[in-house]
């Protein structure tokens, strides 16, 4: 299972770096979510991996921390793809803006000598 | 401490919240009212953080007795929920924030608040965010406030609108964004390493790292420092902040002027918590690469005041070397120079933000000379006649007095952001240096970062000067208009501040070396979180 999670932030990773450097706004913008959910699963890496454990401690009963999963990174990737959503959905509006009023969709606002 | 004082720590980040939502609420025609309940926040603000200046230094006591001010939110005890700490760096962050906030909104009611919406809604929102950065003891909690602080700035630098703007814009929201994210993996890698997110705590925790795990906390440190040094300005990380300032209102890159300082800050306080003497074998991480990146920063910063052709670029590039300086500073460390740092970063943050704001109307009055000239210019030949003769009987020129204050201004701004004498600037420049004579062995790093405050000091001076000259001392035909008070009491207000800081340094100083005596031995700060009782429950 490391492998696998570990191969798809890789290839997320290397996508989104990629479309980033890119000159068109929106291959920017693409890549910048696909950075965000590289990152999001980096960070629920950070709390070990486990399956079939849950992140939320029962009400009864001696507890065993061994049996439950950290619930701390899931609180901090809920936190981050709600801002990184938000910033994404903002950053489509200033793109769109920037087209409207320099007539170009390149990330300079200009057409650069092809 | 109980009763309402004891809520006074989250205050300055719940007050400018709460108005901006409620601010949301009214059209942008009720003008009237956003203005007077934005200016009465901020109002309130710098009283709020006078206070707790007032707090955490036993009513302006000094001693180093007085603990930090810790305020657990929801009522968890600390490693478990987030908590806020007020000590003395914090407190002068805000007392700073607030000051330079109503400044900058002051000026913006001459008439940069009606070129867009929502103008006051976004400025306590990116308030609130920079407040609540220096007081979170949290580091994930640092993110969310950065996150409010950032969108808000977005906002902010979309104000007024334009080509310029929105594609300044665009690379500043990419260029952001993708921090964040390197913040956002950062803040994963410490917390595999260490399972905590508490500055305090973290403090505690990394002596006992195993040599191991050194190198994921390290890795872990150096991506998130990269998130504060991109949003402070670091070279090669600056190119867009000269660019993105420019391209602000003026009162808007004013308050920009502290964002960077925001950085350093965070720097400045993790560093000295989680690197300082007693972390083990992390300890010093990264300090001999802050020093080289911030003289790389001020040479950057100098060679692009020189090379600029706009007084808004010489700003911007001004930012860089403030930042440059502070990093290398920070990097060299010691008490004595902490202490010089702090009094350096209070006094360039208010020199540059008057510069910023005092740029507008200077220029204001160049354009329209321009222009003027550009028209009295023949296209033909047989197209210009000749002006009526004008009867030259003026023996003497007389200076125009919006010209007399702006120029007054301008040479108070030059002399505070070249660091001349008598103004703050030179004391904190001489601070600085004086504090490096004082280090017990004066190494070739101290001489370079000597050479370069006064290199960049010299360009600063050239590069000011040859702007000053070119849009104040240029005789103009047509005598300036327009420049009400609305526009001048804030630059005043801003400059008399650092005149006070010039009088009053030594008092300044005092509790500058206060406030780095608690950083560099940072023990008060960790029990203080640590041992913050939750009030007992009050049952209704």
């Amino acid at each position: 299972m490391e492998i696998v999670l570990a191969l798809a932030i890789g290839t997320l990773t290397a996508s989104g770096l990629w479309l980033l450097l890119r000159p068109r706004t929106f291959q920017v913008a693409l890549g910048l979510s696909l950075l965000s959910y590289a990152v999001n699963l980096f960070i629920l890496a950070a709390g070990r991996l486990r399956t079939d454990a849950p992140p939320i401690v029962g009400r009864e009963g001696p507890i065993d921390p061994s049996l439950y999963a950290d619930p701390v990174p899931q609180a901090l990737v809920l936190t981050a793809i709600v801002i990184s959503f938000a910033t994404t959905a903002l950053l489509l509006v200033v793109l769109l803006a920037s087209r409207g009023l320099t007539g170009t969709d390149h990330v300079d606002g200009e057409e650069g000598d092809q | 401490m109980n009763g309402w004082m004891q809520h006074l720590t989250i205050a300055p980040i719940v007050l400018p919240l709460a108005v901006s939502a409620f601010l949301l609420a009214f059209n942008e025609r009720r003008r009237m009212l956003k203005r007077v309940m934005s200016l009465g926040t901020l109002t309130a603000l710098i009283v709020i953080s006078t206070l707790l200046l007032w707090q955490v230094t036993d009513g302006f006591g000094l001693s180093s007795a007085a603990a930090p001010h810790v305020y657990l939110l929801g009522n968890w005890p600390a490693p478990f929920g987030i908590v806020l700490v007020a000590d003395r760096l914090s407190a002068l962050m805000l007392l700073l924030s607030s000051l330079l906030g109503f400044t900058a909104l002051f000026y913006a009611m001459a008439r940069w608040d009606r070129s867009g919406p929502r103008f006051h809604v976004l400025f306590l929102l990116l308030i609130a965010g920079i407040n609540g950065a220096f007081l979170t003891g949290d580091i994930f909690n640092l993110f969310v406030f950065f996150e409010v602080l950032l969108a808000a700035s977005y906002g902010l630098l979309l104000h007024g609108s334009g080509a310029e703007r929105t594609s300044a814009s665009l690379h500043y929201i990419a260029i952001n964004v993708a921090t964040s994210l390197l913040f956002l993996i950062g803040v994963a890698m410490i917390y595999a390493a260490t399972g905590t997110l508490n500055m305090a705590d973290l403090a505690e925790r990394i002596p006992t790292v195993p040599p191991g795990d050194l190198a994921l906390l390290e890795g872990g440190a150096a991506v998130l420092g990269t998130a504060f040094l991109v949003k402070s300005g670091i070279w090669p990380l600056s190119f867009w902040l000269s660019r993105t300032y420019a391209a602000a209102a003026p009162p808007v890159a004013a308050l920009f002027a502290i964002m960077t300082k925001v950085g350093i800050y965070i720097i400045l306080r993790l560093s000295s918590l989680l690197f300082g003497a007693t972390s083990g074998g992390a300890a010093g991480f990264a300090d001999g690469w802050l020093i080289w990146a911030g003289f790389a920063t001020m040479l950057f910063g100098t060679i692009g005041i020189l090379s600029a052709r706009t007084l808004t670029r010489v700003a911007g590039h001004y930012v860089l070397v403030s930042s440059g300086t502070l990093l290398a500073a920070i990097g060299i460390g010691g008490q004595a120079l902490t202490a010089a740092l702090l009094f350096y970063l209070v006094s360039s943050t208010l020199a540059v933000a008057a510069l910023y704001l005092i740029i507008e109307p200077v220029t204001r009055n160049a354009d329209e000379e321009d222009m003027i000239a550009g028209i009295a210019e023949p296209v033909f030949d047989d197209e210009y006649t000749g002006a009526p003769e004008e009867n030259e009987d003026e023996v003497g020129i007389v200076i125009p007095g919006t010209i007399a204050i702006l120029g007054g201004g301008f040479i108070f701004c030059t002399l505070l952001l070249a660091g001349l004498p008598p103004l703050s600037g030179f004391i904190a420049k001489f601070a600085i240096i004086d504090a490096l004579f004082r280090h017990a062995a004066i190494t070739p790093t101290s001489w370079l970062l000597i050479a370069l405050i006064i290199c960049s000091g010299l360009a600063t001076l050239i590069g000011l000067t040859r702007a000053g000259i070119d849009l104040l001392w240029t005789p103009a035909d047509d005598s300036p208009s327009r420049l009400s008070v609305i526009e001048v009491a804030p630059i005043g207000l801003l400059l008399a501040t650092c005149l006070a800081l010039m009088i009053y340094a030594g008092p300044v100083f005092l509790y500058m070396e206060s406030a780095a005596g608690a950083l560099s031995d940072p023990s008060a700060y960790i029990e203080a979180v640590r041992d913050a009782p939750p009030t007992s429950k009050v049952v209704p």
